[in-house]
């Protein structure tokens, strides 16, 4: 395959031909993206670039690139989620509690990607503390999807939470970017940007120093533009974690390889209850075309029953806030983060530190946690979530044993726009309908853009597969992507003047 | 399941969040509606079903009790909004 002609339209695997054969150095390609970042700055894709740190390593890249040393990752630019601690580089979550924090360490899947040669670009925008589906409740404002409505100048949101990271790869700023997927803030925001997002099993990657919201279904991964550069990328991310216990002591395969493989023989699981209604025939009939797709190239299609899908939301709006309202009480205006002026008591201090801290739907967040997790509604609330949340995990075990992978929809809808969903918290919990379910089973899936609506926004197809399978999971991605032939990208309406 | 105004002080008191008179029966309103929508899983049958307790069946490791990192209080103590000589400052807790 040729190299596309401008260094912003590399992938990861196009840089590293063209870093290795030396058609371009690391410091020009850093740069490249740079000006990328500077001219779109009207998306709001970051909330803070390291051009110095960018160069610095660059540099680095290319002296180890002339040694002949070089590392798996070694120039590739990216730009990380605001959720991932970066030593001597501010890491808000996307929080005014968090605006001035600068960690004194590192994550362990960032300090992965630098042992690997990777280059940081900048500090992508979020949800505040990743509690959001269309990057609308960052303090740092909304991003801006850089797709419109075909003929439209509406701005749309890109997904969320990881909708700064969405929004700069699908608009050419960087080749990939990391994400965190809880219910969905990967594979949700990847979808309607048209981009690659992949949220591998919970495990796989460390949440050593990733600023925690949900603890047992957080989970690291790549957002990208192509299939193999999400598995170029894992390789770099996973591996064993001494410092996060949760985090499995399993070898961590070539993802890359194997990837072209195809799907004959493979199993495909169609999943009826994800046929829901009012959602817009285009959806159901972009899935019937992926599935399509993979029986023509040889795989079965096999009809599956996941009973308690519709329970997914409910349970995700008790576990998740639960462990939020744990996970959160860090916050206290005496240790790190944003401290109250004036407070006359302790007790005043937390409580007036924390409410101007945080934003509406943190404090929300909190609040149903808390409740939930309150004396006397323990049980009814959460012990019961975590009940119904085993028999979510069963059904999944049930349909693997008919088939290989599930093929889905990634949302139930394109990107909407900025706004129009703001002051419904239910309404926009039901973007990760399709998504949730995964993180209560723990499960990898991967969201590949397969087409457009008829006004021309980007739709995904999710393929979602056992516990550790992410090979198989990106084989049937790559057969998806192959078939699919997504060419389609956003006008750079942002560059016009 | 429902909360009113006098629980949602209550577990705002808890949770160690303000909230001015005016906030309260808003948030009283939103949090029904979440609430609302979550009791839907009253009508799921879980008799006999265990609780989900871990995602991927593994054992929790054992370490070598050894000391790894530490004496860094000047790291720590870094993001501090008030600190003098590697204490936190807060308002007087003991009249």
């Amino acid at each position: 395959m040729p190299l596309p002609s401008a260094a912003t339209e590399f992938t990861v695997a196009d840089a590293r031909q063209a870093l290795r054969s030396g058609k371009i150095s690391a410091v020009e390609l850093a740069r490249a993206s740079l000006q990328a970042m500077a001219a779109a700055r009207p998306l709001n894709a970051f909330v803070t670039e390291t051009p110095e740190h960018a160069l610095a390593m660059a540099a680095e890249s290319d002296r180890r690139i002339a040694a002949d040393e070089p590392r798996p990752l070694e120039g590739i630019p990216l730009a990380i989620k605001d959720l991932f601690c970066t030593k001597g580089v501010r890491t808000t979550a996307g929080s005014r509690i968090l605006e001035d924090f600068i960690p004194p360490y590192e994550s362990s899947v960032t300090q992965n990607l630098w042992d690997c040669g990777a280059v940081l670009l900048g500090k992508t925008n979020m949800d505040e503390f990743a509690m959001g589906s269309s990057n609308e409740t960052s303090h740092f404002g909304p991003v801006v999807n850089p797709w419109r409505a075909r003929d439209s100048n509406q701005n749309v949101v890109p997904g969320g939470s990881s909708g700064g990271s969405a929004a700069a790869v699908a608009a050419r700023l960087c080749p990939a970017a990391t994400g965190t997927d809880t219910g969905g803030s990967i594979r949700q925001p990847a979808a309607v940007s048209g981009i690659v997002g992949l949220k591998p099993t919970y495990g796989r990657c460390s949440r050593r120093g990733i600023v925690a919201f949900a603890s047992s279904l957080d989970q690291a991964g790549p957002m990208t533009r192509s299939v193999r550069d999400a598995a170029i990328l894992l390789n770099a991310m996973a591996g064993m974690d001494s410092r996060d216990s949760t985090c499995v002591d399993l070898p961590v395969p070539d993802h890359e390889k194997g990837i072209e493989q195809g799907v004959r023989g493979l199993r495909v699981g169609v999943p009826r209850e994800y046929r829901i209604e009012g959602a817009p025939p285009e959806i159901d009939a972009l899935w019937a075309k992926g599935a399509e797709w993979l029986r023509s190239q040889g795989a079965e299609i096999v009809d599956i029953s996941l009973p308690h899908t519709r329970h997914a939301l409910p349970v995700y709006y008790i576990v998740a806030p639960a462990e939020a309202s744990s996970n959160l009480a860090r916050y206290d205006g005496v240790r790190y983060g944003r401290r109250a002026s004036g407070a006359r008591d302790v007790m005043e201090l937390y409580e007036r530190s924390r409410a101007e801290g945080f934003g509406a739907e943190v404090r929300r967040r909190i609040l149903i946690g808390t409740y939930v997790l309150s004396a006397g509604y323990y049980d009814a609330n959460y012990v019961r979530a975590q009940k119904v949340r085993t028999l979510i995990a069963r059904d999944f075990d049930e349909a693997f044993e008919r088939c290989d992978v599930l093929l889905t929809p990634s949302t139930p809808g394109p990107a909407f726009a900025l706004g129009a969903k703001s002051h419904d918290p239910v309404s926009m919990y039901l973007n990760d309908v399709f998504t949730v379910t995964v993180n209560l089973a723990g499960l990898p899936a991967i969201s590949v853009p397969a087409g457009l609506t008829k006004t021309g926004l980007p739709l995904g197809l999710q393929v979602i597969g056992r516990a550790f399978e992410e090979p198989i999971v990106l084989r049937a991605a790559h057969a998806i992507e192959q078939a699919a032939d997504f060419a389609a990208r956003p006008n750079r309406w942002w560059d016009a003047g | 399941m429902s909360v009113d105004e006098k629980t949602v002080r209550h577990i705002a008191r808890l949770a160690r969040i303000a909230l001015s008179d005016e906030q309260v029966a808003p948030m009283a309103d939103e949090l029904n509606g979440i609430l609302g929508w979550i009791e839907q899983l009253k009508d799921v049958d879980v008799s006999g079903v265990p609780p989900l307790t871990s995602v991927v069946a593994q054992r929790l490791r054992m370490r070598e009790d050894i000391v790894t990192e530490g004496d860094e209080a000047e790291a720590l103590m870094s993001n501090a909004p008030q600190a003098e000589d590697r204490f936190f400052v807060v308002p007087k807790v003991v009249e």
